[in-house]
Order: structure tokens, then sequence, then C-alpha cells
């Protein structure tokens, strides 16, 4: 359906299809270059982030605001990896659902058990592998549109796993699982460095590395921008496709770690978060249709919904009209993004 | 989005073709229907395939259906409507509490749930084509908007269907067809009659099949899609006044409940039509909500658990939709 | 193009037949008639209620039935009457009603219209029940439909059930109260219905079974933090959400109560039951710099991510209400916290079937079937302590006398 959104007339072919130019530019500018694509977002992060220190000047201390990233970090997350998925020209619907699956099936296996942290770990990590190929397989290999592949793994994720535990979370989880979302590091004149913030730094870095500076990353932008095209200059577009969803599956779990840790098992936990996260991606600035998008700009961009619903908490506004805004900003920023595209294809 | 390249630019020769092509996956899935009718018949005792237990299963199909009808003229174009599933909660909220329990509310309810869903049509359809918005993220985003307005001001059940206007939720006619039946056909008659018997209709597919080659040939696909989506957002209005019928009230939560967002993009791609566009069209989609609802109606026969129903639910979609890609697939192959 | 011209005639037709069917003159059903204008009277009128600025906003709700909640307030105070030890059978103020017209011969096929199992509660209560389905060898088949938490789906599903007719009773767990009435009547001119957990507006049910209610909860609950918080203090209320009468009464009579006693609400959010938003939700009010003196909550399954949101600022955890949910109470034991557990006793899930047993044999049952409803408190918190049942488990569950426990509730 997105592709037929972005027809060719639209001017970004020129853009998207320069891996010779970008393997130039490695040599220097990256930073200029995440500068440049975040730019917008960062000017409406800043903006929020002003008007939250008018009228919370608490926020500044370094306390508060890492509880802050601490709480945004899973959102943070969760766009980096589906930030893949997008560029590649999909989406990944089933996120949500993972985040369910990664809290309730860690609570029911370990039963609280600290001495299974590991095996558990792994086990969601593979679990995550596992939807990850099985998305990516069946969106490319047997020609499914991937809303309706990751629309189907969210229902079989969700019926899979309360079919399990009968009906709502059982077990619970060890402290040092929930130590990654909960607990921080010790440190001088900061005060607590959450480990939240310190994974979100890690996942952000290596997604950035993953998309903009490997050969995969290029030739994930390429197959997004035109699988047809990508394919004839020898890219294997169903394997970069595939990787892409699993990235995108691996920060589910992840997201789901770090979530498990903030506020422990829920059956709700994953709600919602897939729609979350590819409003940040488009705020970040992706285009949808895939070909272009930045992971700093992504993370920046969930990092300021997470800012705004803040703002909104300071404002009073009720609980739901924040959904109203969000609705409202999301709208905005893919018109904008449409609107600029073309103006500048003409 | 999966598919190659050379489907998105398939020549007009082809959709032409699909117009008049009614034996490819939209009959199957009407013999897939036949199929698993069997097998309830088999696995539940022959009262599965009685009139009574027919016609609950087609009462149950009823909601989805009529949004259905309205989402596949939307995918056919090459769009997508998210935010039908609040714009159910709203149409339901807003004429149970216009009507009130009073007949004579009655027809400026329904003119005013018709006009929301006409508006809010209008909105989506613009942001598509003027705006140039994504429709999935366009959609969500209308969707939310229309989301926190709604429960910012109802917090519970509001207003009341009268006596008159429950008929339409549990009435019948020759004392055995229910009238919600004939709702469904009758909206099922106008999708049809929209998308095979007017310009509008092969307009809308050859949009679908190909923005760029419908354009050149002068069709101004910009109208095609506004309308399209005006026609959905309708057919949600509707959905949302059966149910205020259905329920006697109207509930905040009863569109997101229903899952209609998603449930009717399933109904239409188990029906045979392409996400993409062009391909498809109602018959398949009836075909696809009595599906989905047969399933529900054995899965109960048959006891089986809610979550694996789910899990079945979500395998199901994925495999027909993936039987259809396959043989396209063959198709394309054969044709080139 | 004309778009706009092509639209114009379906929508016509489609008004049409709307209209149509509103005149339409069969009606098989007459039970619709008969119930719409008593919903209508039934169901609280949000203008009928004085806007005097005197009275609390708990006292102006819609959800403030004024008969009811003195009601419950009174039964609170009454001794249960019933075997002692065994609460699930007990009733509260009972009138009897004479079942001897659906006597009739075991085996019986007993129906469960179930809204869903979509929470730790529902789970406990749903097991329990079906471990209570299997001491009596007279029900030869228990048929259960989910609806998946869909109003539109549970109508459904009522329908399937009448139509394949091999019920000998119905027992229904409405999704939501005014939605379900219509087809429960309908049920009920066909077979007995017990309906229990949330109501129905029909008194046409065989009974209808349900611990005190909301008010005395929510009530509880408000007590105990009069009771527990400084005078004029700040109370923050986390409600799961809107629109469920078993949740908005506890609501309106936390509100009443705490205001007219002038504790200081100030906040009062809806959490969906979601863990990760009950934390960010006292996460934002502590950030604005507020204190929070006493929690109220409407259902315990989020107490403690709450309670850990005052543990990670180091702060100390201040008086809070939860339920009798293990994970809330085993905390409530380690940390030695100011707290009670309201309780909507998951044991109510024993009595439907009871209930459906001495109707099939003819035995009068309670009209209105009032369990009794007994928080969990400082003093009686050990005995509602289970160590090795799961966080999730409601102690409340009346099973432990039930085949198959404990593991069948691991």
């Amino acid at each position: 359906m997105s592709d037929t959104t972005k027809p060719a007339d639209e001017g970004r072919v020129p853009q998207r299809q320069q891996p010779a130019a970008s393997r130039l530019d490695r040599f220097g500018g990256h930073a200029l270059e995440h500068l440049k694509a975040s730019a917008p977002i960062l000017a409406v992060l800043i903006v929020i982030f002003a008007a939250i220190i008018y009228l919370n000047p608490a926020f500044l201390d370094p306390p508060v605001f890492l509880a802050f990233l601490r709480r945004a970090a899973p959102l943070m997350i969760l766009a980096a990896g589906q930030v893949f998925v997008i560029v590649s020209g999909g989406f990944d619907l089933s996120v949500g659902s993972l985040i369910t699956v990664t809290v309730v099936v860690a609570a029911a296996i370990t039963e609280g058990d600290p001495d299974a942290l590991i095996p558990v770990m792994m086990l969601v990590l593979l679990i995550g592998v596992l939807v990850g190929m099985v998305n990516g397989v069946v969106t490319t290999m047997l020609k499914v549109p991937s809303i309706i592949t990751t629309l189907g793994m969210l229902l079989i994720l969700r019926g899979a796993v309360f079919y399990w535990t009968g009906g709502s979370p059982t077990g619970a989880l060890a402290d040092n699982f929930r130590q990654f979302g909960r607990e921080a590091f010790d440190l001088p004149v900061i005060g607590q460095l959450p480990y939240a913030a310190i994974i979100v730094i890690a996942v952000a870095w290596i997604a950035t590395r993953l998309l903009h500076r490997t050969a995969f990353g290029h030739q994930l932008l390429a197959t997004g921008g035109g699988a047809r095209a990508a394919q004839l200059t020898g890219v294997n577009i169903t394997r970069v496709r595939i990787i892409a969803f699993v990235l995108s599956a691996l920060s589910a779990v992840i997201a789901g770690i770090l979530l498990a840790g903030f506020a422990g098992v829920s059956a709700q936990v994953g709600q919602g978060y897939e729609f979350r996260a590819i409003s940040a991606v488009v705020l970040g600035g992706a285009a949808i249709g895939g070909g272009r998008g930045s992971v700093v700009a992504t993370v920046i961009g969930a990092l300021t919904l997470e800012a705004l619903f803040m703002l909104l908490n300071l404002l009073g506004l009720p609980q739901p009209l924040r959904e109203s805004v969000q609705g409202v900003i999301i709208i905005g920023a893919v018109v904008y993004a449409g609107l600029r595209l073309q103006r500048s294809g003409g | 989005m999966s598919s190659p390249p050379q489907e998105r630019t398939a020549n007009p020769a082809r959709s032409l073709l699909a117009k008049f092509d009614l034996t490819d996956m939209q009959s199957g899935v009407w013999l897939v229907l036949l199929a698993v009718m069997a097998v309830g018949w088999i696995l539940a005792g022959p009262n599965f395939v009685g009139g009574g237990n027919l016609t609950n299963i087609a009462v149950r199909a009823v909601p989805l259906g009529i949004v259905a009808m309205g989402q596949t003229l939307v995918i056919l174009g090459g769009s997508l409507d998210l935010s039908v599933a609040y714009l159910i909660s709203v149409v339901a909220v807003l004429s149970a509490f216009v009507m009130d329990g009073d007949p004579a509310n009655i027809p400026l309810a329904i003119a005013v749930g018709l006009a929301v869903g006409v508006g809010v049509g209008l909105v989506n359809g613009l942001l598509v084509t003027k705006g140039r918005a994504n429709p999935l993220i366009a959609t969500l985003g209308t969707g939310l908007v229309m989301k926190g307005l709604l429960s910012s001001r109802f917090a519970a059940q509001t207003g009341s269907a009268p006596r008159e206007f429950q008929l339409l939720g549990y009435g019948r006619v020759w004392g055995f067809m229910p009238l919600s039946i004939l709702l469904l056909l009758a909206v099922f008659a106008i999708a049809w009659w929209l998308t095979r018997g007017t310009r509008f209709g092969s307009h809308l597919y050859a949009v679908g099949g190909s923005k760029e080659i419908a354009r050149l040939s002068g069709v101004r696909d910009d109208r095609v899609i506004i309308g399209a989506h005006v026609w959905c957002s309708l057919t949600a209005a509707m959905t949302g006044l059966f149910l205020v019928a259905r329920l006697g009230a109207g509930a905040p939560w009863i569109g997101p409940d229903g899952i209609y967002d998603l449930e009717s993009i399933a109904a239409v791609v188990v029906g045979g039509t392409a996400l993409l566009g062009g391909r498809g069209g109602v018959p398949g989609t009836l075909a696809g909500a009595l599906l989905l609802a047969v399933l529900d109606n054995m899965f109960n026969a048959l006891q089986v658990d809610g979550f694996l129903k789910s899990v079945l639910r979500g395998v199901i979609i994925i495999a027909a939709v993936a039987s259809y890609a396959l043989r396209s697939k063959r198709k394309d192959v054969d044709i080139a | 193009m004309k778009t706009k011209h092509r639209f114009r005639w379906p929508a016509l037709l489609l008004a049409g037949v709307l209209v149509l069917s509103a005149c339409a003159e069969d009606d098989p059903d007459p039970a619709v008639d008969d119930d719409v204008e008593d919903v209508d009277e039934e169901e609280p009128d949000p203008d009928a209620e004085p806007t005097d600025d005197e009275l609390s906003e708990g006292r102006q709700s819609e959800w403030f039935d004024e008969e009811e909640f003195d009601a419950q307030m009174a039964w609170r105070e009454m001794e249960p009457e019933g075997p002692e030890g065994e609460p699930w059978v007990q009733y509260i103020d009972a009138e009897f009603r004479d079942t001897s017209e659906w006597a009739t011969d075991a085996p019986w096929d007993v129906c469960f219209s179930n809204a869903a199992v979509d929470n730790p509660w529902r789970q406990v209560g749903w097991t329990t029940m079906q471990a209570e389905v299997e001491l009596h060898d007279d029900i030869a088949n228990f048929t259960h439909v989910d609806a998946g938490g869909s109003d539109e789906a549970q109508i459904a599903d009522i329908e399937e059930l009448l139509e394949r007719g091999d019920c000998d009773v119905l027992i229904v767990s409405p999704n939501t109260t005014a939605a379900l009435t219509p087809i429960v009547e309908q049920a009920a001119e066909e077979l007995p219905v017990i309906v229990f957990d949330r109501g129905v507006n029909t008194d046409a049910t065989a009974t209808f079974i349900q611990p005190i209610g909301g008010y005395a909860f929510g009530a509880e609950a408000a007590e105990f933090l009069i009771d527990n918080v400084p005078a004029g203090g700040n109370i923050v209320a986390l409600r799961i959400l809107p629109g469920v009468d078993v949740l908005e009464t506890r609501w309106v009579a936390g509100q009443i109560l705490m205001e007219e006693a002038g504790l200081n609400i100030i906040a009062s959010e809806f959490t969906e039951g979601d863990t990760a938003t009950v934390r960010s939700i006292i996460d934002d009010i502590l950030d604005r710099g507020e204190e929070i003196d006493g929690v109220w909550m409407d259902a315990g399954a989020t107490s403690v991510a709450a309670i850990e949101a005052f543990e990670a600022r180091g702060m100390e955890v201040p008086p809070i209400t939860g339920e009798d949910q293990n994970d809330f109470l085993q905390k409530w034991d380690q940390e030695n916290l100011t707290a009670i557990g309201p309780t909507f006793p998951t044991y109510q899930w024993r009595t439907p079937i009871i209930a459906a047993t001495m109707i099939l044999q003819g035995e009068e049952v309670p009209v209105q079937w009032t369990l009794p409803q007994e928080p969990v408190t400082e003093e009686n918190l050990d005995e509602h302590l289970f160590d090795d049942m799961p966080p999730l488990f409601y102690s409340q569950c009346g099973c432990e006398d039930l085949p198959g426990f404990p593991e069948r509730w691991q």
C-alpha cells in the first residue's frame, strides 16, 4: 500500500540511490549528516524541552532528567528497530505483542528464580530472532504485505502467550531480570545513571552504524528506495529485508526487558507500542514506504514524543486529549514530509 | 511493499483484465467458505448448517461486513483506513446521544451519523491526496484524534436507542430474515454497483493499479481516492448506527473493542483484494467477512479457547494472503 | 468527474434503508419492547442530579445511585446468612424466588457466556468456576463461550447458544451492562438465566449474583485513607478505565467519602491496568513537585507498580490501597506498609454453578444474591498470604478445597 503512494515522480530517487556518495562521506561529515537529518525534529525537541523547563525547572536536575530518559528508553529502542523495517519499505505491527510476550514468557518461565537470568535472556532474544525471521520470510518469500504479516503475527503472539498462561500473566520476574529497566549506577555529580540510559545509547550507536555505515545498511536503504533497482545492482533484497525484521523484533525484546524492569509484569505492557514506534519514526522524518531514514533522527523522534507527553502532563491536559495531540502531530509530520518532498521533487 | 515493482507498474490491460475476471481469487474465497462450512458440519454436527445457525453466522458478520465494504474500496484505490474503529465509536455515541430514546429523533440521528462519516472521510481523503500523507499514518492520526476527543467527553455508554431503532438490530422481516442481513446486503449491493457499475469504479481500479498510468489517461486520481475515503467512512458510520441498534446505546469502546480497523482490513485481504490496490472486489470481501464469522461460530461450537482463536485467526489471515500472493506471482510469470 | 454527484445516490439509498428498517413492523422479540423504557428509568440521568456546589463531586456523578449506595453501606454492617466459612453460598438481606418451573431431571447441560478471560482476576475466577463444575456429577456438559471483551460478540454468542438449544440453564457474565440487557431478557424467556459479576438492567433473571458491590469496595479504601492520612492530605486516585459500572461505583464512593472528609484529591487518572502507565503517572506527579500522602486504587493489579515508584526514589510509601492480589499482599507484608485490600472476591465464580444446580432441582434461590465482601486488613493479612502462589493470584478465591488446588491456579 505504501508503495503506491510514492510514485516514481516524487523526485526521491536521486537522493536515495547514492551509495557511492555515502561511501565518500564515510570518511567525514557523518556527524553533520546526522545533524542535517535530525534538524527539524531536534528543533521541535528543543522547543518542547524549553517549555518543560519553563514549567518545571527541576527537569534540569540530572536525576529528574535521567529518570525521564529511563522512562523514554523503551520507545527509543523500539523506534530504532522499527526504522530498519520502515526504510526497507515495510511496517512492523507485531512489536507491541512481542513486548508482551517477552515480559510474560520471562515471568512464566523463571517464576522469579534469579539463577535463570542468562538462560531466560537467551530465550527471549531467541524468540525475538524467530519472530523476526518469520515476519521477514513470510513478507519476502511468501509475498504477503508486511502490514498483514505483522498483523497476523500480532494476533498469533498475543493469543499464543495467553493461551499458554491461561489468560493473564503467571509467575514472577526476578530482581536481577528487572535491574536493566529499574536500577541505576551511583555516580558523583549527576547522581544516578540508569542502566536503561546506557542501553539506549548503546543500541542507538549500534543501530546508527548498522544503517549508515555498513554495506547492509546501504543495501537496505537501496532496497527500500527501489527493490528492483537494488536487485539489479546485486543486492540480495530478501536477505536484507529479513534482517530488518529480525532487528526490529530484537529491539522489541530489549524494550520488553526494560519495560519489565520499569514496571513489572502486566498483560497490557506492550499495548499501543507498535503505533507509538511508527509515530516516532515518522517524527524522525523517515520516508514511509522506504528508502530514506535516520536512526539518530528516529531516536530523537521517540524522545520528542515522550517529552511531548510529559509536557502535556505538566500542562494538566487530560490523558485522552494527549492522544488527540499525538494524532495531530503525526499527521502534521507526515504531511510536512509529503509536501516538502513534492516541492523538492518539482 | 513486498511485491516486486512489476506488479505496481502493471500494464493497464492487466488491471482491465482483472476487472472482468470473476473467476480468480474472489470465487476462490467463496469455495474456501463452503469448505469451512463443510468442516464445521463434520466437526460440529448437522445443526451447524441448519437455517438457524446460518442466520446467526450472517448476523455476526453484519457489523464487520458493512465497514469492510467501505474498506474494500479504499484498498482497491491503493489507500487504507485505520480510523474506522474510532469513527464507529464516534458515530455510535453521537447518534445514540441525539436519539435519546425518542423515535422522533431517529432521522436526525441517522443524518448526524452519516454527516460525521462524510466529514471524516473528506478529511482522510484530503490528507492522503492533497496532503500527500501516507494513508496508514494519516488515518492512524485521525483515529487518535477521534479517540482522544471521544474519551475526553464521553466516559460511559451514552444516550439510548428507541425501540423502533433497535428493530434494525433485532427485527426480522417475513418472520425469519433478520433486517440486519438485509442492511448488509443493501450496502454490498451499493458497493458492488459503485465498483462495477460506475465510471468512478473503473477509475478506482485504474488508480489502484497504477496511479501514474491512470493519471496519464486523464483520471483525476485525487477525486477518486477522496471518493473512496468518503464511502469508507460512510460505511463505518453505518456500522456505528447498526451497533447502536444492536446494543441499545452508544458506547465509546465499541469500535476499538471490535478491532474493526484491523479486522476490516483482514476481511478485505482474506477476500482476495490486493493490499496494494487495483485488484479484487466487494464480493470477495463479503465472503471474507462471512468466513471470519463462520470461524468464530465454529470455534465456539467446538469450544476452542478464546486465545487459541486469536492464534488461528492470525494464521488464517497470513495463509490466505500468502496463497493469493503466490498464485498471482505464478500468473505474473505466465503473463511474462 | 462528478464524484460528489455519484455519492449522493448511495447515501440517499442508505438513509432510506435505515429509515425503512426503523419502521419495520415485524417484531418477533417483544422482550426488546418492554425493556427499553426500563433501561432509561434505571440509568441515572446526569441532568437529574442537583448541581449544588455543596455536594461532593461524587454525589453529582451519573454513577451515583443513592438508594443503592445506602443499601451497600447497610449491607457492609449486616451479618451474612448461610453456612459458616463458605462465603460463596452465603447471602445478605435476600428475598427468595421459587424455581420449581425450571426443575428438570439430571444430567444437565449448563452453558456459560463469558465476557472475557483477559485479566488475572477473571483468570482466577474462571479457573475456580471450572473446578467447581467438577464437583457436580449431575452436570453432563458445561459449554463455555468467550466473547473476548466485545459486547457485539457476546450478543452473538448468546444468540448462538439459544439457537443450538441444548442449554438447561444459561450463566452470563456480561461484558457491559446496558448492551447485554436485551439479549439477556430474550434468553430469560426460554430458560433460567443466572447473571453474575456485572449486572444487567432487568429483573427477568433467575438470580443475580454479586458481592456487596462497588460502592462498598471504594468506601472501604476511602475510609482507610481517611483514618491514616493527615487531614487535608493529598490523595492520588488511580483507576483502570471509565464506563464500567463495577469500577465507576468504586470511584464514586471513594470520591464522596474522601471529599466529605476533607482529603484533597490532587489527581485521578486512568491506567488501563498497565503497570508502566501507573509508574509514569506517579513519577509525573512527583516530578511536578507535588506531595502524595495517600494512594487510592480502584483495583489492586497495579498497586505494586505504584509502590515501586516511591521506592525507586527512596521515598517512604504513603498509605495505599489495593486488593487481595498476592503480589500486593506480599509486598505489604515484607515492607510493613500501611495498606488495605478491599476485595471483590473471586469466589463469586463458584456461586453461579451452585445456583444452577439449585435452580434445576427447583430449590429456591435469592432473587438478588448478595455475597459477603470482606477486606484484607492488617489483622487478617497473614491468613491471605500464599507464599507459593503466583503474584497475580487472588487470595479470596475460596478455592482451597476445590479439586486441583493449588497446581491448577499456579
